[in-house]
């Protein structure tokens, strides 16, 4: 197998439907295709219905509609112990009556593996979460940090070329969640397996992931990897979802091309690019981070638009300057300063003008 | 050099041992207070009645009592001495005494406890005692040829102290031969041990039957949504709420020859109508009966635990490869185990002692310990109902101790 092609449909989901009261769709229609591997997230708020397609590819759910298929096989009737996928769970679940060492051992024995080839894989496995030295302590007796570890040697001990993980750092705090963060990010790169993570937290699917999928009402949103996710959002759940967002509410004056012309509720006309608007006239909602606007003339292209801006508050973040503004009637219009030698002094009831790229300033679909 | 500890002082200059000490006194002492009130009832209505009633298991004073020459004799004279006119002469004298005091009966059935059927020996004797005559050996001899017989000299002699061990000799099958060695009871007279072991028998049987009810319908409870299980659990508790002896007796309706059972087999066609069955009055009738009315400390025990595994353990097994039995064997079964341990004992130990229900439905063969007990009560034995009841204590501590060892008593997770 040296030198077989990526296989890009090792995980498909085709046109999987789920229903748990036969009134209302938990998932609709969802058609994914997960790369051998790939570090896929699934991110969403919850009951948006990420976890529901970790446990129907589990196979803890089944589907109501549609085929999920891992490497070519259908697997919607294979029961779950059949299905050798490695998984995480949020709350561990490690056995509280094993020790680490019979935890790991679990998956080994029900397989029937011999004792000395068991020993050597255990080992291998807690050495590779260096947990090596706890091997006889039960789960009840390590932290969090350490039982998460444990679980994800469990889940990897049997060599699975799928992982999936269940929201696995949220009982974590922040330090070890980022730790971890690493730690699985190293292993999917070392191992070469394939992951699928379920998150709600957009800052761990953003450092961790290959490629993000936005869910939201049982659809996927957008689907794309991290960067593109941040900055091109396709439209206002994704741009609200991920990241501080200014929202804009206004009407699409003139559209050319790439660029468009859009007039606020109070009669401003601003710079955006167009992506989900199609024609003139149309309500849109115009989203801008707050870290791509600027309010310094030589930092906006020439001829760009601005628009007047009162101060009204300035936070102090250490990093950053946190600056909340009036803009088209509105109060939570956020721009973010760096906080560098020179930078300029703003104080709370002072008149400036707003502008951005129009690239940074995205037309879309009004909420 | 001195003691670290005791070097240290607080800022007035106490030893601050000392002071911690006395911070500390105040809150103990305020505690107390607090428990004080529950402490006594406890002591008043529980350990001293419960004291007084084991102390009767080794303490009668019956005949030693009524019978002080006899007594001083045997004090003066060691155990296997033939008794000679001295002793008769103290009978006699006693035998007087206890006419006047009228405590002949009394004394008479201590002797009867350990040799039985010698009641009427001292009560005739004692009406006659006025007109014997010396020498007092031939004259008892010749009122009745017993007083001769070292059987009834070493009944008396092990009465003459008030404290005796008479009475678990007879709750054990036992009695002292005539040179004073302890022997088994003719098997024919055996009843206790017996019926100790078929207490503990029956017992465990309703624990395992339990048991085995107890355990889908406590993991049903455990997963069903809240307000389903709500519902559930009420019929669990149901008989909680209902009286013992409606409970007991709507039992008899339904199990008797002419009950409902046999009334729908009968016409069903699946027994013949002289073929009814016996399923109350006999130990069928104890277990069934039993069993229902203990299911709840069964049920109750093993819900608070299986609520407490979280679904996601079964799942991480069935997703690490386990079949759904191997996950139920290895992973969901072992996490039970403090509950069915706990309900176990509870069950068990309930079960040994109960004697309603065995008594109003056990018939002749579902009788239990507690049914001779109560028995023994009612004829005023108190000490013999004393002994078997201290056994009992003694087994249900041994088995309590046994599960300590075993599982760990911080482990029992009582709801």
């Amino acid at each position: 197998m040296t030198t077989a092609a990526r296989n890009d449909n090792f995980v498909v989901f085709d046109h999987v439907q789920k229903s748990y009261d036969g009134v209302s769709l938990v998932v609709k229609d969802l058609n994914l295709n997960i790369a051998k591997g790939e570090f896929l997230t699934m991110l969403g708020p919850s009951g948006s219905g990420k976890t529901t397609c970790l446990m129907m590819l589990a196979g803890f759910e089944t589907a109501t509609h549609g085929e999920i298929r891992l490497d070519g096989r259908n697997i919607n009737l294979v029961p779950p112990h059949k299905r050798g996928i490695g998984m995480v769970f949020q709350n561990y679940a490690l056995f509280p009556h094993m020790t680490v060492g019979e935890n790991l051992a679990f998956p080994l024995e029900v397989r029937g593996m011999g004792k000395s080839e068991r020993e050597a894989k255990i080992k291998r496995a807690l050495d590779m979460v260096q947990m090596g030295s706890f091997i006889n302590r039960r789960p009840a007796q390590l932290s969090g940090g350490q039982q998460q570890r444990i679980a994800l040697a469990r889940a990897l001990v049997f060599d699975p070329a799928l992982v999936l993980m269940d929201e696995p750092l949220g009982a974590l705090d922040k330090q070890l969640r980022e730790h971890m963060q690493f730690e699985i990010k190293h292993l999917h790169e070392t191992l070469g397996i394939t992951v699928v993570y379920v998150t709600h937290d957009q800052g761990e699917a953003l450092t961790m992931s290959d490629r993000v999928a936005v869910f939201n009402d049982g659809k996927i949103q957008q689907l794309a990897p991290p960067a593109d996710l941040y900055e091109r959002p396709d439209n206002s759940f994704v741009a609200q979802f991920i990241g501080e967002n200014n929202k804009l509410p206004g009407i699409i004056e003139e559209l050319s091309g790439d660029k468009a012309l859009v007039r606020l509720a109070t009669g401003e006309l601003i710079d955006a690019t167009p992506v989900n608007v199609t024609q003139k006239g149309q309500k849109t909602l115009v989203s801008i981070r707050p870290e791509r606007v600027e309010f310094k003339p030589e930092m906006m292209p020439a001829g760009a638009h601005t628009i007047d801006a009162t101060v009204l508050e300035v936070i102090y973040m250490g990093d950053i300057l946190r600056v909340v503004l009036r803009v088209a009637g509105s109060d939570d219009f956020v721009m973010k300063m760096r906080n560098t030698l020179g930078q300029t002094k703003l104080s709370p009831g002072q008149h400036i003008n707003v502008g951005w790229h129009p690239q940074d300033a995205r037309a879309l679909d009004p909420m | 050099m001195t003691d670290i500890s005791s070097s240290l002082t607080t800022a007035d200059g106490r030893p601050l041992k000392a002071a911690l000490a006395a911070a500390q006194a105040r809150a103990r002492r305020k505690a107390f207070l607090l428990v004080a009130p529950l402490l006594l009832f406890v002591v008043v209505t529980f350990i001293l009645p419960i004291g007084q009633m084991l102390q009767r298991s080794v303490y009668h004073d019956g005949f030693s009592k009524a019978a002080p020459n006899l007594s001083q004799w045997f004090s003066a004279n060691p155990e296997g001495t033939v008794p000679d006119e001295a002793a008769y002469a103290a009978l006699v004298a006693d035998l007087v005494q206890m006419k006047k005091d009228k405590t002949v009966g009394e004394a008479g059935t201590r002797i009867n406890y350990t040799l039985p059927g010698t009641r009427s020996l001292f009560t005739s004797a004692a009406r006659k005692s006025e007109s014997l005559q010396p020498p007092y050996k031939e004259a008892m001899i010749a009122l009745d040829a017993e007083w001769g017989k070292a059987e009834l000299w070493g009944a008396m002699r092990s009465s003459a102290s008030p404290w005796t061990s008479d009475f678990y000799l007879i709750a054990t099958d036992r009695k002292r031969d005539s040179d004073g060695s302890v022997v088994m009871v003719p098997e024919n007279q055996r009843i206790y041990i017996w019926l100790f072991a078929k207490t503990f028998i029956l017992s465990g049987v309703i624990t395992f039957v339990c048991l085995l009810l107890a355990f889908p319908i406590a993991h049903l409870l455990a997963t069903l949504p809240m307000s389903k299980s709500n519902l559930l659990m009420i019929l669990v508790l149901l008989p909680f709420w209902t009286s013992l002896l409606v409970r007991t007796t709507s039992w008899i309706v339904l199990l008797q020859g002419q009950g409902v059972v046999n009334n729908v087999l009968v016409s069903l066609g699946l027994i013949g109508d002289d073929g009814r069955i016996a399923m109350i009055y006999n130990q069928t009738g104890t277990i069934i009966v039993m069993t229902h009315i203990l299911l709840p400390f069964m049920v109750l025990p093993l819900y608070s635990v299986m609520r407490t595994i979280k679904p996601s353990y079964a799942r991480a097994a069935r997703s690490l490869g386990a079949t759904s039995w191997t996950t139920f064997r290895r992973i969901y079964l072992p996490q039970t185990l403090p509950g069915m341990g706990a309900g176990a004992l509870l069950v068990f130990i309930l079960a040994v002692g109960y004697y309603i229900t065995p008594a109003l439905v056990g018939g002749a063969d579902g009788q239990l310990i507690s049914n001779l007990i109560q028995f023994h009560m009612s004829k005023s034995n108190w000490s013999l109902a004393a002994a078997l009841s201290g056994m009992l204590l003694v087994g249900v501590l041994l088995l309590y101790w046994l599960y300590d060892r075993l599982v760990g008593i911080d482990k029992l997770k009582l709801g």
